[in-house]
């Protein structure tokens, strides 16, 4: 009999909780999906803001970004978000016009494995894209050397290895190898989240890539600055549009942005590889949420539209801590006045 | 009333196959009325251009699981008939009771042991010695990666072989006493018993427990993408990268942006489904076949 009662409190105490996490007492769910690039970054701005107003829960969900653009189109979340931005044949099937809003900026960094050579090698836009185009096979290859000087570079096959899954990682580099080189954008028709590789093996996710550049000596691969600064990978300069070659950090990073911003389109989809500038990283990007400009819940609206001004504003502070590089200062501002387009 | 709800319940499954069936078959309108049937033969997957074909990933599939029951087979086999027939009791149980757990391990684990531990060796020590010694015939022609349509069979070989043997040990001790009894009094030896008498027995176990494994196999998605290589190609040497097709679907789909790419992904789901039932028929068939030979004696 007694059992049964600790047993019957129990299940109680259990339906509360539940009721309590499902409900929330009259909170705002807000829904969202997309990129798993920024992950991280928005889950700490999401927990922040849901401090600061207890009443609004953002809820996000990493699932890629072509799977939040889809949602999105779906009606099934309130905003996606996307490493990728969108282009206007996905713009044109909304139901109602989305607003793309930069949040964070990444690098991607070119990582390699070559027995013997511990030097932090050079590599310019024409190398990079010959070793993934196939045609620069060994690393004692001119194309390499000559930006290496004083590095002994020996003559072992290079292997490439490359993101196997569709990624905003992937889009970000081979939309800068387009933009360098026109025999790569022949060869494989375009940027995008998976492409048709010439050459190489693919791994799965940025621990996959580095995984297997680590266990195969004479290989090159490409992952997220973020984690190579974490996992304290060694990673290549990249030659820039204005012939320097730049280390990718956090200011560099953020340097190719302030490039751009200076002509930042209305609509925000940007990209900026290859930027100008002389301390440019050239392989990097934004992020973007993608927000539509009517949202029917007015409390919804209302969180939403509160939650952006403070992203751009205290919320940008909390970036470097994660390692992702700020907005520059008249993008963010920029980026304020677009807010008052949601209704 | 029994009869009516296990009625139901058997037709829930079939219900589920056609409702998986004519799903993956709407979803890929858009492939199929683009592609047709050169789907089948097309040997380029280029999601940006939008031109997508099936038979690198067929390719890789089938090769990685035939590869794997060429490995798997003869072991499990060989410790199902150890256990059944030779190991003293005792030894059999723990030893089987191992097996049985080895088959509930996560593939992840396994595609991660793959990774880290089979993909060196391979690179370090077997792959250079094929090359030595085989290097002449085009399977075995390098190039020397570690990661490799080879490698995914033998990753794929060591999840299957639990399936393989646990069942066919089954098979084995379900034969009667009386069997082997009466081959050991006409003067078969322990050897001539089992291979002659107790193994033919157990045929259609044995069978079984392959059509499981290969099953796994046809299916496998974590495991293989970790150690294959994730290039469509199809190239003559087993040591080269290749692709499956569980694998691309488990790639791609989450970041599949155009309508197209992802209609050619389910389509491909739809081709693992008709493969699959194209080699359990064949192999239905088989047992078929060669159970009629058999069904005299017994």
């Amino acid at each position: 009999m007694e059992k049964d009662n600790s047993m019957r409190s129990i299940l109680t105490i259990a339906l509360l909780l539940l009721a309590l996490s499902v409900s929330g007492f009259g909170q705002t769910l807000i829904n969202g999906a997309g990129a798993t690039f920024p992950y991280p970054i928005y889950s700490k701005w999401f927990d922040e803001f849901h401090k600061l107003h207890p009443d609004a829960q953002i809820n996000y969900q990493s699932i890629g970004s072509g799977g939040g653009i889809r949602q999105l189109t779906d009606g099934t979340v309130d905003f996606g978000a996307s490493d990728m931005p969108m282009n206007d044949e996905q713009l044109a099937k909304q139901k109602v016009p989305v607003l793309h809003f930069p949040t964070v900026l990444g690098g991607v960094v070119p990582t390699y494995n070559i027995p013997g050579v511990s030097a932090e090698l050079n590599f310019t836009q024409e190398a990079l894209a010959g070793i993934f185009l196939g045609t620069v096979k060994k690393w004692n290859d001119p194309a390499i050397a000559k930006a290496n000087p004083g590095v002994k570079l020996p003559g072992d096959d290079i292997v490439v290895v490359h993101r196997s899954d569709g990624s905003g990682t992937t889009f970000i580099w081979t939309d800068f190898l387009c933009k360098v080189s026109p025999e790569w954008k022949t060869a494989t028709s375009g940027a995008n989240t998976s492409v048709k590789w010439p050459v190489g093996l693919g791994a799965k996710g940025n621990e996959g890539v580095a995984g297997l550049v680590k266990s195969t000596p004479g290989s090159l691969g490409y992952v997220e600055l973020i984690y190579a600064i974490q996992n304290k990978m060694p990673y290549g300069r990249v030659r820039n549009s204005s012939g320097t070659f730049v280390k990718a950090e956090l200011a560099s990073v953020t340097a190719a942005a302030a490039a751009a911003a200076t002509n930042m389109p209305d609509d925000f989809r940007v990209s900026i590889t290859n930027a100008p500038g002389k301390a440019a990283y050239p392989i990097s990007s934004f992020t973007w949420l993608l927000v539509p400009t009517k949202i029917h819940d007015a409390t919804k609206q209302k969180d939403l539209v509160e939650f952006l001004h403070w992203m751009l504003g205290p919320g940008q502070k909390l970036t470097e801590a994660l390692a992702y590089a700020q907005l520059p200062k008249n993008v963010a501002a920029k980026e304020v006045k677009a807010i008052s387009k949601i209704q | 009333m029994v009869h009516g709800i296990t009625f139901v319940f058997a037709a829930s499954v079939i219900a589920i196959a056609v409702l998986l069936v004519t799903q993956l078959w709407g979803q890929s309108a858009l492939s199929r009325a683009k592609f047709g049937w050169s789907f089948f033969v097309g040997r380029t997957w280029d999601p940006v251009a939008g031109d997508f074909g099936a038979l690198p990933f067929i390719y890789g599939t089938v090769m990685t699981s035939a590869l794997a029951l060429v490995i798997a087979v003869p072991l499990g086999l060989g410790s199902a008939i150890f256990l059944a027939e030779m190991a003293p009791p005792r030894i059999s149980d723990a030893l089987t009771f191992v097996i049985e757990l080895l088959a509930a391990v996560p593939s992840v684990i396994y595609g991660l042991l793959g990774a880290f531990l089979l993909v060196p060796l391979m690179r370090t020590v077997v792959q250079p010695a094929l090359i030595a010694t085989l290097g002449y015939l085009p399977l075995f022609k390098g190039p020397n990666y570690g990661v490799g349509v080879l490698t995914a069979s033998v990753v794929l070989a060591i999840m299957i072989l639990p399936f393989v043997v646990s069942i066919s040990r089954e098979a084995l001790m379900a034969v009667p006493r009386e069997q082997r009894e009466g081959a050991l009094a006409v003067g078969a030896t322990r050897w001539e018993s089992t291979w002659q008498v107790v193994v033919p027995f157990a045929r259609l176990g044995i069978a079984g427990s392959v059509f499981l494994a290969l099953a796994r196999a046809l299916g496998e998605t974590m495991a293989v993408t970790m150690v294959i290589g994730n290039d469509p190609k199809i190239n003559s040497s087993l040591l080269a990268p290749g692709y499956s097709i569980a694998a691309v679907i488990a790639n791609e789909f989450t970041e599949a942006t155009s309508d197209l790419h992802l209609s050619a992904l389910v389509e491909l789901a739809l081709v693992l489904c008709l493969l699959t039932i194209v080699i359990n028929g064949l192999a239905r068939l088989l047992i078929l076949a060669t159970t009629r030979k058999g069904t005299a004696h017994s």
